[in-house]
């Protein structure tokens, strides 16, 4: 039997309206180091750099449009976004979850190497570029609606699922994907055609471990950007990975 | 058809009566020259002239050479222009090198000359006299409000976070996977016993050098490698490379073979697989957005001083202006001369302005801007010796990097092989067998002599010039003549004529 009394769930909310980030930054990142369990910023209103750098379990709830670089190199927090989210969401993010209940911006996931980043919605160009993966971590970026070009650019490791849900005609994704990829899996659901793909990008058939995890992974994105993902299934999807691991390896003569 | 028509660029010769067969040569070539069958034989077609062998043979047997083979002599057509037609006809490809740029260029420092005190006002003695080389790092207040309370004074300014050194000396960027191990380890023990700080370079830091972490700046560079939170906290400062002198606007590319396990586990990248850094940053792609990126960093270390790294270029002024105002505390300006571990050939010696012009532009650019305190200035690429560290000094720059002359103090021949990870004397090399070659205490006490000297030289020089403080030298160019330039080139250094 455990003896030790559960230490008291502790949530602090907070009116950032009209607030400087600067400000209100020191404040969440004094919360999170007393060890408070959830945050709830309201009034939220383009303020940049929400949880970046923050390397504590916390939990931060924002009501209204953050600004950009949200969760830029954070290690650990949980951030809900109840609304959109601007540029630079999960810039160099190494662990933690962003969920977005709204479109996002450009540049989500930039260089990013754990962690989860959820967009109920559409994201914006140069998604994914230079994700990687290391041991253990695996960074994961799904968006629910229709991404810009060089989605999954650069990209060394990690997962990029796009949905394609929502309005729009075509293909669900932009030109460039995956150029200069060289490792990771981008799954695509939805039309793209060959000129689109980078020319390291080609399409493999899933197999019955994508499948399981992918539909583990649509049921946890379906929870928590709150969206009936019925219709959506696994098999629906295109797997696209690089077929070198060495993309550059002929460029030089010595 | 001959296979190769290279020919060898050195010769290699082994005195036969002088060597003893004790075969330390083919131990020691990291390039495979040497072999013995009967007695010792050298392939000299594999030699780069990096003398590990001469300097480890007990019996002084081994002798390099040019190989004097003749060419047609062709003004236009040089040697290496040949060669290098004759190696992209043989293997397609881009021709990769590594160190600075080789070419004969015109070196502004060489043709400085620097002041001295003469009769008319006394030079003084450092020997006798003390000589403040201390600088400080970052963003200096445009005023500063000082209180009177109770008769005691009280600053009442908020100033910027600065780096102290205590000399205009710092160890530029090299990142560990292009150097070895114990490379960053004899830089960060040298950089911790001068008051200075080393550079990570792009490749992150490794655990075991987090406990120098006052004497760190940590990079981070495009490929995001080895960054994270517990990193970007781990120096006094961070630092957004943009470009690198050697190869402006190109990304890097650290090739698998040098990501074995402790650089896999320090860059955060699996084993084996290249290590790409994208030429631009993703996330910057105007001031605006570096701006963003400077304010990203200085959220998540709490406003730690930031530098901004870049390759000394045309329009270096205008962008290092942008620099400053989108909030940086440091530009680093990085010359065309400055090393790399790989670089495309045509880019190290064709691409980018000398680090004396950019320096003599960027710091006109700023004062005439007013804003000149907001950042301090680092000259790097083709710092050489003490007299070009006050050259800079004088042209505007608050201190210097040095990164390829403190190779060379390490043992480096600048054989420009970095790109092969052969490197004999253990620097740029990941195999184990020629890391352990470099002993950190013994490099980083070459670090400690050879900066050391140099701030004597400095000091002595600070004399003649009869100033006590590097302070009194900073962006002073009344004490600069020049030597053979032209009209234009010293117009834009703001530097007058000898004998004017």
């Amino acid at each position: 039997m455990a003896k030790s009394a559960q230490k008291k769930a502790r949530s602090v909310t907070l009116d950032a309206t009209g607030q400087y980030y600067r400000e209100m930054n020191t404040e969440v990142r004094e919360l999170a180091r007393d060890g408070c369990d959830e945050i709830v910023l309201d009034g939220i209103n383009g303020q940049r750099y929400i949880a970046d750098g923050l390397v504590e379990k916390v939990r931060i709830v924002i009501n209204g449009v953050p600004g950009n670089d949200l969760g830029a190199f954070m290690d650990g927090p949980t951030v809900i976004v109840n609304d959109n989210a601007q540029d630079g969401v999960g810039n160099t993010m190494n662990s933690g979850k962003i969920v977005i209940r709204g479109h996002a911006g450009d540049v989500i996931g930039y260089g990013m190497r754990g962690g989860k980043v959820f967009v109920k919605g559409n994201v914006g160009y140069r998604v994914g570029i230079h994700m990687k993966s290391y041991q253990d971590q695996v960074p994961i970026v799904v968006a629910g609606g229709r991404a810009g070009d060089f989605f999954g650019e650069y990209m060394a490791g990690g997962l990029l699922v796009l949905l394609g849900l929502g309005d729009g005609e075509g293909a669900v994704a932009g030109n460039y994907l995956g150029t200069g990829m060289h490792g990771g899996t981008i799954y695509v659901r939805g039309e793209i055609t060959e000129h689109q793909l980078g020319s390291e990008v080609r399409e493999f058939p899933l197999c019955a471990d994508d499948v399981k995890m992918l539909a583990d992974l649509l049921a946890e994105f379906a929870s928590d950007v709150e969206v009936d993902l019925s219709g959506v299934e696994p098999d629906q999807f295109k797997k696209l990975q690089p077929f070198s691991h060495r993309p550059y390896g002929n460029l030089y003569c010595y | 058809m001959p296979g190769n028509m290279v020919t060898s660029e050195f010769l290699v010769n082994v005195d036969h009566e002088r060597c003893r067969r004790c075969k330390r040569c083919i131990l020691n070539c990291g390039f495979g020259v040497f072999d013995f069958q009967n007695m010792t034989t050298a392939d000299s077609s594999k030699c780069v002239a990096c003398h590990r062998c001469v300097v480890f043979c007990p019996e002084e047997a081994i002798t390099i050479t040019r190989n004097p083979l003749a060419f047609r002599e062709h003004p236009s057509w040089d040697v290496d222009k040949r060669k290098a037609i004759w190696k992209q006809a043989q293997t397609p490809g881009m021709i990769l090198t590594g160190m600075g740029n080789d070419l004969p260029w015109l070196n502004v420092f060489d043709h400085l000359l620097i002041d001295a005190c003469q009769v008319t006002n006394p030079s003084i003695d450092p020997l006798r006299e003390p000589m403040e080389l201390r600088t400080y790092l970052g963003r200096k207040p445009d005023s500063l409000k000082v209180e009177r309370d109770d008769g005691k004074f009280k600053l009442d300014s908020k100033v910027a976070n600065n780096i102290k050194l205590d000399i205009p000396i710092m160890f530029s960027g090299m990142s560990y996977g292009s150097v070895s191990l114990n490379t960053h380890r004899a830089l960060a023990i040298a950089a911790e016993e001068l008051g200075t700080v080393m550079n990570t370079g792009e490749g992150g830091l490794h655990k075991e050098l987090y406990p120098y972490r006052d004497h760190i700046i940590v990079q981070c560079a495009s490929g995001r490698f080895g960054v994270h939170s517990e990193y970007l906290n781990a120096g006094v400062a961070v630092e957004i490379k943009v470009g690198q002198g050697a190869k402006p606007g190109i990304g890097g590319h650290l090739p698998g073979e040098k990501i074995g396990k402790e650089v896999s586990s320090t860059r955060m990248i699996p084993q084996g697989t290249d290590a790409l850094s994208p030429a631009p940053h993703h996330d910057i792609y105007s001031i605006e957005d570096l701006r963003q990126l400077i304010y990203a960093l200085k959220e998540a270390t709490g406003y730690k001083p930031v530098s901004v790294k870049i390759a000394a270029v045309h329009n270096v002024a205008a962008i290092a202006s942008g620099i400053a105002r989108a909030g940086a505390d440091i530009i680093y300006l990085d010359g065309f001369r400055g090393g790399t571990g790989a670089s495309p050939a045509v880019v190290r010696d064709h691409v980018g302005i000398p680090v004396e012009i950019a320096l003599a532009v960027v710091d006109q650019q700023l004062r005439s801007e007013g804003i000149r305190n907001w950042v301090s200035i680092i000259a790097a690429g083709g710092i050489r010796s003490s007299a070009d560290v006050v050259k800079a000094i004088a042209l505007g720059a608050d201190a210097v990097g040095i990164g390829t002359a403190a190779l060379i103090a390490m043992g480096c021949r600048l054989c420009q092989k970095c790109y092969t990870g052969n490197c004999s004397w253990g620097i740029a090399t990941q195999r184990p067998e020629l890391t352990g070659r470099l002993d950190p205490d013994w490099g980083a006490e070459r670090l400690i002599n050879l900066v050391n000297s140099w701030s004597l030289e400095v000091k002595e020089v600070l004399g003649a010039l009869g100033v006590n403080a590097v302070e009194s030298l900073r962006g002073n160019r009344e004490r600069l003549r020049a030597l053979g330039l032209d009209e234009s080139t010293m117009d834009i250094l703001d530097v007058k004529p000898a004998g004017r």
